[in-house]
């Protein structure tokens, strides 16, 4: 136990934490959106599945990390456009049509790697930034600094959340549209406008989420995410559908994994008991939701379909 | 401004509105008035882009209209105050009214802006309010006032106010009826839609009533009385107050000794309340609606417990017991949720009419049903009480209010009890059956009855009460004989003013 407590594995395990934490922030963040327009999109492990291997197949196929993240946008935002169509437009059970996009993405992402790739080659992963001076601070270099673009944008997309749900006509559409639609459209609010809207982006940060998480790993395998797309959505009530609160809990999500990763890899936790531990970030994270999330309400008219009364 | 021209609306299985012609002049208030489902929200809510009419043509200013959202008629200055409130609740007063408009500064909200002309709106026309409140917060009468807020935002020349009244205290109505009066005034044409007579005459300059999606009758409000629109309103001679025969009043036979009950959130509804009612007479209570009245009744009829007090009926001290231990005393009891609390929906009329006396004779037989005996039995009430129902096996859920309501009634009243309390007898009720329930309850003193009703509707508390208690805050305000108190009087009470001359008890 002793060798977990140096200076050196505590930090190298929080930066990692940090970087683990961001696929999960992506995700959640997007689909903060949806739900506070009164959306659930179950299928965001699917789109991130898709997502990832998308990324992965376009690094693998050109060697660029960009090339790889832009795939991961564009598969995102039509996958979106699907669950838009499907809960907005089509009106169905939300808390059935997400699990359809889920296998979807499951199966697809598996299905394409075992034709296009068969064995798992790595690829090119994203460069680490490197500040001057910042960069060579002892601890907070380490924990802050030396991380890649992605990393940065991931944390960078809290603050335009907040800003854009906040601040903006579009965030306060938003809200009224998830609190009450009826009201929003008797004041010539497109309800299924908005709600197409923050779908589509919710889809789109869940095919970064997985981009960024292939490209992180520089690897594909099936079931890449391991459910990481479920966790984001309970991350979304942790967080109190607030941006800030989506964070926290991914970090907190990120560093419980990572501290696991540790401790297994200095065999602290014996191997037979690797399983468990691999549960362990997501029993934890659960565990805080549920004493945490109480306090705040949902979206009124959460998964709830709109039609004018006709 | 505005000609709305043989418009015709079907839902399936209903003609909401057939050939419906209407029309609205600058500056007038022009009355819709109807029955529960007569098709009136169905007329507004096409004027406003809700729904789209089946045939007919909208005239806005002399042009043909296409109105097919809300965002069109908005365009066209005409503005809606729906029935139920259209408010966002978690966002703040000025969010709700800026909500849907574009901004002064792009994509970023102004709501300062948007603070400052709600200020502004506030002080022209008496609708003071808070711009940065969060809308939950309001009161209802505050909520109303951001509604109209809303429209007058958008430069609404033509309002529809659907029933807009339905949740104010008298104080509140008087107040909007003056911002009303100076928004016509200014020039601005107003559709209002109430089935509160007394309101519509207060108002109006001219009224039109619908009956089962059609023109009844369209007339200046000069000569209008409450009989003349009740008779085109039900397409027959109405009673608005039920013959009374005088009925000396006997013993008190329900006394409520310093009640005190806790309400849903904990705090006291009721707070050492007294009251007493007497063989023979209908005692009313008056009050707006929160003020404790229901958990009186709740109480009473065993649904809820009170913390302290005693409640006799005769000389039983029921407080506390259980609902069935307290009709075994003698009470009946019409609760205010008629859905809830009055009936089991998938049940049965017959079903339903026997929920009370299902474990006695000579409907149980060796401990089995006598379904002949039953039959008979819920036959006889249903024709006694005017239901109208398809079949004795049609279920509760599928009738209508009014005739729910009579059911309800019908199974209360037949046992003669010693105790009758009923709360919000004709809420939401077609003046044709609430006519027939007043009487039936009116009748009921004659049997020795002493009835308590509960009611937020002045003129039903004027046509049944002997005498008017006034709820306040969980105490009676005060008792006043309705022969010789004024509606004002007791709207004040009713907003908690103490009246200075309370007439002693009559
Ligand atoms: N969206 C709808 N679908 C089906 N029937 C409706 C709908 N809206 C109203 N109706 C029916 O149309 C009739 C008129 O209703 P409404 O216009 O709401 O009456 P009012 O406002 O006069 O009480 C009623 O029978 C009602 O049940
Ligand atoms: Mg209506």
């Amino acid at each position: 136990m002793s060798d977990f407590f140096t200076t050196a594995i505590l930090v190298a395990t929080a930066a990692s934490g940090v970087r683990l934490a961001v696929p999960l922030l992506f995700a959640s963040l997007g689909e903060t959106f949806g739900q506070r327009s009164g959306v659930l999109n179950l299928g965001v492990d699917g789109i991130m599945l898709l997502g990832a291997f998308g990324g992965y197949y376009a690094v693998l196929q050109t060697g660029s990390v960009w090339l790889g993240l832009l795939i991961g946008i564009v598969v995102g935002m039509l996958l979106g456009l699907v669950s838009a169509l499907i809960s907005v437009t089509l009106r169905a059970e939300q808390g059935i049509s997400g699990i359809g996009i889920y296998l979807f993405g499951l199966g697809m992402s598996d299905l394409l790697f075992q034709k296009l790739v068969g064995t798992p080659l790595p690829i090119t992963k994203f460069p680490k930034l490197n500040f001057p001076v910042l960069s060579d601070i002892p601890v907070i270099g380490e924990l802050l600094f030396q991380h890649s673009v992605v990393v940065y944008l991931a944390f960078l997309a809290v603050p335009v959340s907040m800003y854009i749900i906040n601040k903006t006509t579009f965030g306060m559409n938003i809200r009224a549209v998830g609190e009450n639609p009826e009201a929003a459209d008797s004041l010539g609010v497109s309800v299924n406008r908005i709600r197409y809207a923050t779908v589509i982006i919710g889809g789109t940060l869940a095919g970064v989420a997985g981009a960024a998480l292939a490209i992180d790993l520089g690897i594909f395998q099936q079931n890449l995410t391991n459910a990481q797309g479920f966790i984001a959505i309970a991350l979304v009530y942790f967080g109190a559908w607030r941006p800030v609160g989506v964070m926290l809990g991914s970090l907190l999500y990120g560093f419980v994994n990572a501290i696991v990763l540790q401790l297994k890899t200095l065999a602290i936790i014996p191997p037979d008991l690797s399983d468990f531990a691999a549960m362990a970030p997501a029993i934890i994270t659960i565990l805080a939701l549920v004493v945490v999330a109480r306090r705040f309400k949902a979206p009124a008219a959460l998964t709830k379909p709109y039609s004018r009364g006709e | 401004m505005l000609e709305m021209r043989a418009i015709t609306k079907r839902f399936p299985g209903v003609l909401a509105n057939d050939r419906v012609d209407f029309d609205l002049r600058a500056g007038e208030v022009h009355t819709l008035l109807g029955e529960n489902g007569a098709g009136k929200s169905t007329l507004m809510k096409i004027l406003y882009g809700l729904y789209q009419p089946d045939e007919g043509e909208i005239l806005l200013n002399g042009s043909p209209v296409e109105i097919h959202s809300p965002t069109d008629a908005i365009d066209l200055n005409v503005g809606m105050i729906h029935q139920h409130f259209m408010m966002v609740e978690s966002l703040t007063v000025a969010e709700n009214v800026a909500l849907g408009l574009p901004s002064n500064r792009g994509f970023r909200t102004d709501l300062d802006a948007v603070s400052e002309r709600i200020t502004e709106l506030g002080t022209r026309y008496g609708l003071k309010i808070d711009p940065s409140a969060t809308v939950w917060q309001l009161s209802v009468g505050q909520k109303q006032r951001v509604e109209i807020i809303k429209a007058l935002f958008r430069d609404a020349n033509l309002l529809i106010l659907d029933e807009p009244t339905a949740v104010l205290t008298p104080q509140e109505v008087d107040q909007l009826f003056k911002t009303l009066r100076q928004m016509t005034e200014d020039g601005r044409g107003l559709i209002f839609i109430s089935h509160k007579l007394h309101e519509v005459l207060a108002l109006s300059d001219r009224i039109t009533v619908l009956r089962q999606g059609r023109i009844t009758g369209q007339v200046p409000v000069e000569g209008a009385t409450r009989e003349s629109l009740a008779r085109m309103m039900v397409g027959r001679e109405v009673k608005l107050a039920p013959d009374k025969p005088a009925v000396e009043p006997g013993r008190p036979r329900l006394r409520i000794e310093s009640l005190t009950v806790l309400g849903d959130r904990g705090d006291e509804a009721v707070r050492s309340l007294n009251l007493e009612v007497r063989a023979g007479e209908i005692l009313s209570i008056a009050g707006v609606s929160g003020n404790g009245q229901r958990e009186m009744a709740e109480t009473i009829g065993g649904l809820r417990q009170p913390t302290s007090g005693a409640i006799f009926i005769d000389d039983t001290d029921v407080a506390g017991k259980t609902p069935a231990e307290i009709r075994a005393a003698g009470l009946s009891y019409v609760p205010e949720g008629r859905m809830k609390n009055g009936c089991i929906g998938a049940f049965t009329v017959s079903e339903n009419l026997l929920l009370v006396d299902h474990q006695k004779a000579p409907y149980v037989k060796w401990g089995l049903f006598d379904f002949g005996v039953i039959k008979e039995h819920s036959a006889q009430l249903v024709k006694q009480y005017a239901v109208k129902t398809p079949t004795l096996d049609t279920t509760a859920r599928s009738l209508s209010g009014g005739n729910i309501q009579k059911l309800i009634l019908a199974r209360e009243i037949s046992g003669t009890p010693k105790v009758l309390v009923a709360s919000q007898p004709t809420r939401g009720v077609d003046i044709g059956a609430a006519e027939y329930i007043h009487k039936r309850l009116v009748e009921q003193r004659t049997e020795d009855t002493a009835i308590l009703v509960i009611s937020e509707d002045l003129d039903e508390v004027f046509a049944l009460a002997d005498r008017i208690a006034v709820i306040y805050e969980g105490q009676i305000m005060g008792m006043v004989d309705p022969a010789t108190t004024s509606r004002e009087e007791i709207g004040l009470m009713m907003a908690g003013v103490h009246p200075e001359t309370t007439s002693d008890r009559p």
